[in-house]
């Protein structure tokens, strides 16, 4: 085994992995591009307050925890409504999704609150 | 003897530990002077008649002359009051008692006129000031006119009717429909019941006169009592309109029993240290600022002067103040209240103790002798035992006729504060240089403390200055007074003082400059010194410069103390100090707008990518229902989410939590319904399309 094969292994093992997320169903993609939507807004409010420093600190954290909440309530959506998945066989989708919506509205509450 | 006088030191003690000494001072030219600034006309007339009375009255008890416009304007208000038919009893009855001292004529058919509306005034009167305006105004009408035809018609009933309203504890009502009692009312209830045995005496019982007696009695069981011996009457305070006050209160309890008294024949008995704590109760008061006030103290004083009770006598001194050294004698007066001589007495000086001591006294009994011409009892010399400072001494009045006893009364013992001053010797006054060890004198020099020193020694910090001198009082004993200071002043006007300690008689302050080295702050040079000795009683308090000393003292270490800034202006250290302003926290560094909003705008971009993705990957809005009750209720879940949405960014902006929670709370219960509604609709066609 050389560098050689191990790059080309690298190259086949993100094609496998790109040709299998092909097939995953739409509104799974739809949930997995909400997410990264959310971390990388995350990311660039991380990048601001390196900028200009962390006053205010309340707010800084409502507008990061925010991000991180509303990824982890979808990424909970997604294995809810995952039709692959056994343990939620028994759980309609749309009460997974009335779920979320109803988390989420609660999350934006509190984040308001601590926005300032 | 001894034994006597053992026992009467022992009385003495006793005694004085209840009472504190005070001195109370009869009427002087100070309340003549004040009675006419206080009693003046306001725009050529007195507000009303009873002020007008009221300012007679006072002129009249102080011996002052009667002036022209006072005159006239009083007798301008009497006549005009006299000879108007509407006038009530009580305008008649002021007008008729200013007029008993104006002496302005009224007419025979105006006086006449009077004399029937007040009868009938009498016979219609119902509560206790009725009568007494009425029953007082025929009193005074059958003295001023010449008509002595005044008959009280009924004067039992009348006498009846206003006994009716006495109380059993001395006090009397009002009227019969008012329930609260004073003694303001049994004073002017004493007045009127005088003044009806007056018009008709023959005609009344003697035993209705006797049993006011008892009244009297009752009434001056309720006196009151401050800690200086003074006695006083006073009611409770249930109306705040009808309040008197002890002043008025008093006054008016006096002059009823003093009119009582004058009209029965027997004697009311009354013990006579009450009618002397009443006595010291307005004396006490000293110048009143007010007219009413003054009054009221000057005719309560008035009634005390004469009367048929007993006559208090006052012993008052000519001064607190006695020097020692200047030979001054202490000068006794006993008079009246208003300041009228007394009858023939002695008084005797029975102790005199040291304030603050409760040792024995420090004199034996003895009599003061009387000065005929300033009628001063005087002691020329005070004993031996009478040195500089502060004493009590205790007078005792005897009377010298023994009718007078039962006319007069002069209380037991009189306790007067006497301050004794004196010129105190200084003498051997010196200040020397000292060596430390051997304590050997280096220079010394003789001080003048009374004339003028200018001094001139050196030191260094090895040794050691003294001061001393000796105080002794005009009787030859040790002194202490109460400031004994030696200053030293540096030419930067740096100042130390210190206290001059004593052993009896001598006084000395010795001040090692090794152990003073620091509290100099290392300062060496010319030191003024400058002593003070004073004391109340020293009638030679000194502050005099001794003159200078030059100090050697060494270098100041590197961590010494500073000596503190002197301010050039001594007086400048209390000036205004310097102004504090407040200074606010900084507030915190904001980054610039410009890259704010920079960054907003990045924020955004996740946004777009999330909706460009969408749109790639397909998305569409093929499930959503069409027919219109699941479509209505699918818009209606959007429009609720959307409203949430709208509802946080206004709470961010304006509302606050509470208000947010209400509307949040409707929407979600809103929102539930709606979502439950269109969710359960998408789940029954998702079954639907998997079982077909």
């Amino acid at each position: 085994m050389g560098r050689a094969s191990s790059k080309e292994d690298a190259g086949a093992l993100f094609h496998s992995l790109r040709s299998a997320y092909a097939a995953t169903p739409v509104n799974l993609k739809i949930i997995d591009l909400y997410v990264g939507f959310a971390i990388f807004t995350a990311l660039i409010q991380v990048v601001y307050m390196a900028v200009v420093g962390s006053f205010p600190f309340n707010s800084f954290l409502s507008g990061v925890l925010s991000c991180v909440g509303t990824t982890v309530l979808a990424v909970c959506l997604r294995i809810q409504v995952n039709r692959e998945n056994k343990e939620f066989k028994d759980l309609p989708p749309e009460r997974a999704f009335a779920d979320f919506v109803l988390c989420n509205l609660v999350l934006h509450l509190v984040i308001m609150n601590f926005l300032g | 003897m001894a034994r006597s006088l053992a026992g009467f030191l022992v009385l003495l003690l006793v005694i004085s530990i209840c009472e504190a000494a005070s001195l109370f001072q009869p009427i002087s030219d100070s309340h003549r002077s004040a009675a006419l600034e206080l009693f003046t006309l306001d725009h050529g007339s007195f507000k009303s008649l009873e002020e007008t009375y009221e300012a007679l009255r006072t002129f009249q008890i102080l011996g002052i002359e009667k002036k022209p416009d006072v005159t006239s304007a009083a007798c301008r208000s009497i006549s005009e009051t006299v000879g108007s038919s509407s006038s009530t009893p009580k305008d008649l009855f002021y007008a008729l008692k200013a007029n008993s001292i104006a002496q302005c004529k009224i007419h025979e058919k105006a006086s006449k006129g009077i004399i029937s509306s007040l009868n009938a005034a009498v016979s219609g009167a119902s509560s206790l000031l009725d009568f007494y305006y009425s029953v007082g105004g025929l009193v005074l009408i059958k003295d001023q006119s010449s008509n002595a035809d005044i008959h009280l018609a009924d004067a039992e009933g009348v006498f009846r009717s206003v006994k009716a309203f006495s109380q059993s504890d001395g006090r009397w009502r009002y009227s019969s429909n008012n329930p609260e009692s004073s003694a303001f009312a049994a004073g002017i209830a004493l007045e009127t019941l005088a003044g009806i045995v007056s018009l008709a005496s023959s005609e009344l019982d003697q035993s209705l006169i006797s049993t006011l007696r008892n009244d009297v009695s009752k009434l001056f069981d309720s006196i009151e009592k401050y800690d200086d011996g003074t006695l006083y009457f006073d009611d409770k305070l249930v109306d705040g309109r009808e309040y008197q006050g002890p002043l008025s209160t008093t006054s008016s309890v006096l002059r009823g029993l003093t009119a009582f008294a004058a009209v029965t024949t027997g004697n009311i008995n009354l013990p006579g240290d009450k009618i002397l704590g009443l006595a010291k109760f307005f004396l006490g008061i000293g110048v009143p600022g007010d007219a009413k006030d003054f009054f009221y103290q000057i005719d309560a004083l008035a009634c005390l002067e004469s009367n048929r009770v007993s006559i208090p006598l006052i012993l008052s001194l000519s001064s607190a103040v006695i020097s020692v050294t200047k030979k001054d004698s202490l000068k006794v007066r006993v008079t009246t209240v208003l300041g009228s001589n007394a009858p023939p007495l002695t008084v005797k000086l029975v102790g005199a103790f040291s304030s603050g001591s409760k040792d024995a006294s420090l004199v034996e009994s003895q009599e003061l002798k009387f000065d005929q011409g300033s009628g001063l009892h005087i002691l020329n010399d005070l004993p031996e035992s009478i040195d500089v400072g502060s004493y009590t001494f205790v007078f005792e009045v005897v009377l010298q006729e023994p009718e007078d006893e039962k006319v007069y009364v002069t209380g037991s013992q009189t306790k007067a504060p006497i301050f004794v001053t004196g010129l105190i010797k200084i003498e051997n006054s010196e200040i020397a240089v000292l060596d430390s060890d051997l304590g050997s004198v280096e220079s010394q020099n003789k001080l003048d403390l009374a004339g003028k020193n200018a001094v001139s020694l050196s030191a260094n910090h090895l040794q050691k200055l003294r001061l001393s001198f000796q105080l002794s009082t005009p009787r030859g004993r040790a002194f202490k007074p109460h400031q004994t200071f030696l200053k030293l002043r540096h030419e930067s006007k740096v100042e130390h003082i210190f206290v001059v300690g004593n052993s009896g008689k001598k006084f000395e302050v010795v001040l090692n400059f090794l152990g003073l080295v620091e509290k100099f702050y290392y300062l060496s040079g010319k030191y003024d010194m400058e002593l003070t000795v004073g004391d109340a009683a020293m009638e030679n308090s000194l502050l005099v410069a001794i003159g200078h000393i030059e100090l050697d003292l060494p270098e100041a270490p590197e961590k010494a103390p500073r000596p503190p800034l002197q301010p050039v202006d001594p007086y400048s250290r209390y000036g205004p100090k310097a102004e504090i302003t407040h200074i606010f926290r900084a507030p915190e560094k904001r980054p610039p707008q410009e890259l704010s909003l920079a960054f907003l705008g990045l924020t955004i971009l996740p946004l777009l990518g999330f909706l460009i993705g969408l749109l790639r990957l397909g998305v569409n809005m093929k499930n959503f229902p069409t027919k219109p009750v699941p479509a209505t209720f699918a818009i209606l879940f959007h429009v609720g989410i959307g409203a949430v949405l709208l509802l946080y960014m206004f709470f961010w902006l304006k509302l606050d939590l509470f208000q947010t929670l209400k509307v949040v709370s409707l929407l979600g219960v809103f929102l539930v319904f709606v979502g439950h509604r269109t969710l359960s609709h998408l789940a029954a066609a998702s079954a639907k399309l998997k079982s077909a």
